[in-house]
């Protein structure tokens, strides 16, 4: 499977996990570390976002919320038209490790494609044109 | 939740669009012909060789291509001439590709690394 549908990193962090649940949680943890502004509406169903100085804005929808161990949030996939509807999952896990925390995010659904548009992306025009276009050839051969 | 969505049996489809797409760019006609499309509309090959430094029968040759891999799409033109159209939903497809590979999480979660600081006393 060479399409990458999903994203994981894992990293030991020195800190319990109740603070590194407040800097990804927070608006004034989220803007500290990942967007320069930040806004959240911490429940299932909420909204977030954050603001880059370079004019970017990510939009997220909360998922889940299990303090201090699960985070999930729902984002645009970066790069598809603002209208897409399609989004990535990501989700942040928080297990205690020793005195720190042991964090995990992974990000998913970079693979997804409603069927219909899997369809029209994948079916091409390869049959009824054949002709149309081996037609075209000999025209330019000719000429 | 699209956490559990990723049936295996159409993600080889999705990969196969994007690799199509990738091997349309990698070759620079064929990059210029998607590119002319692209910037200025659907265009027959005669249109494309006045504008293009590739000859007509070469603008044939990979237009047939294109249309094999569903990139570009021919359609009747004035006076019979074939059109070709570019086909948008394949670049969506690798633009989603690109979108995996431009997701940088090493950088913020270095920035959150650095912003938590060294810990002990947390």
């Amino acid at each position: 499977m060479g399409f990458p549908d999903r994203i994981e990193r894992t990293m030991e962090l020195a800190h319990p996990p109740a603070t590194v649940w407040a800097a990804l949680t927070t608006a004034e943890g989220l803007s500290a570390w990942f967007g320069q502004q930040a806004a959240i509406d911490l429940r299932p169903g909420g909204t977030a976002w954050m603001k880059w100085d370079n004019g970017h804005t990510a939009n997220m929808r909360v998922e889940r919320v299990e303090e201090p161990a699960v985070f999930g949030f729902t984002w645009h996939i970066y790069g598809l038209p603002d209208d897409d509807p399609r989004r990535t999952y990501v989700e942040f896990t928080l297990e205690p490790a020793g005195p720190g925390t042991r964090l995990t995010v992974v990000e998913t659904g970079f693979a997804q494609l409603p069927e219909e548009e899997y369809r029209v992306a994948y079916d091409g025009n390869a049959g009824g044109w054949a002709s149309e276009l081996g037609e075209l050839a000999s025209y330019l051969d000719a000429a | 939740m699209p956490a559990d969505r990723t049936p295996a049996d159409w993600t080889p489809g999705i990969e196969a669009v994007a690799e199509q797409v990738f091997a349309a760019l990698a070759d620079p006609s064929r990059r210029a012909i998607l590119a002319a499309l692209a910037s200025a509309g659907p265009a027959t090959a005669t249109d494309l060789a006045s504008r293009l430094p590739i000859t007509r029968q070469a603008i044939a040759k990979h237009l047939l291509l294109l249309a094999e891999a569903g990139l570009v799409q021919a359609e009747p033109g004035e006076r019979r001439r074939v059109r070709y159209r570019l086909r948008s939903a394949p670049m969506r497809v690798a633009q989603q590709f690109l979108a995996a590979l431009a997701r940088d999480w090493d950088g913020p979660l270095d920035a959150l690394k650095e912003h938590l600081g060294p810990g002990g006393t947390s």
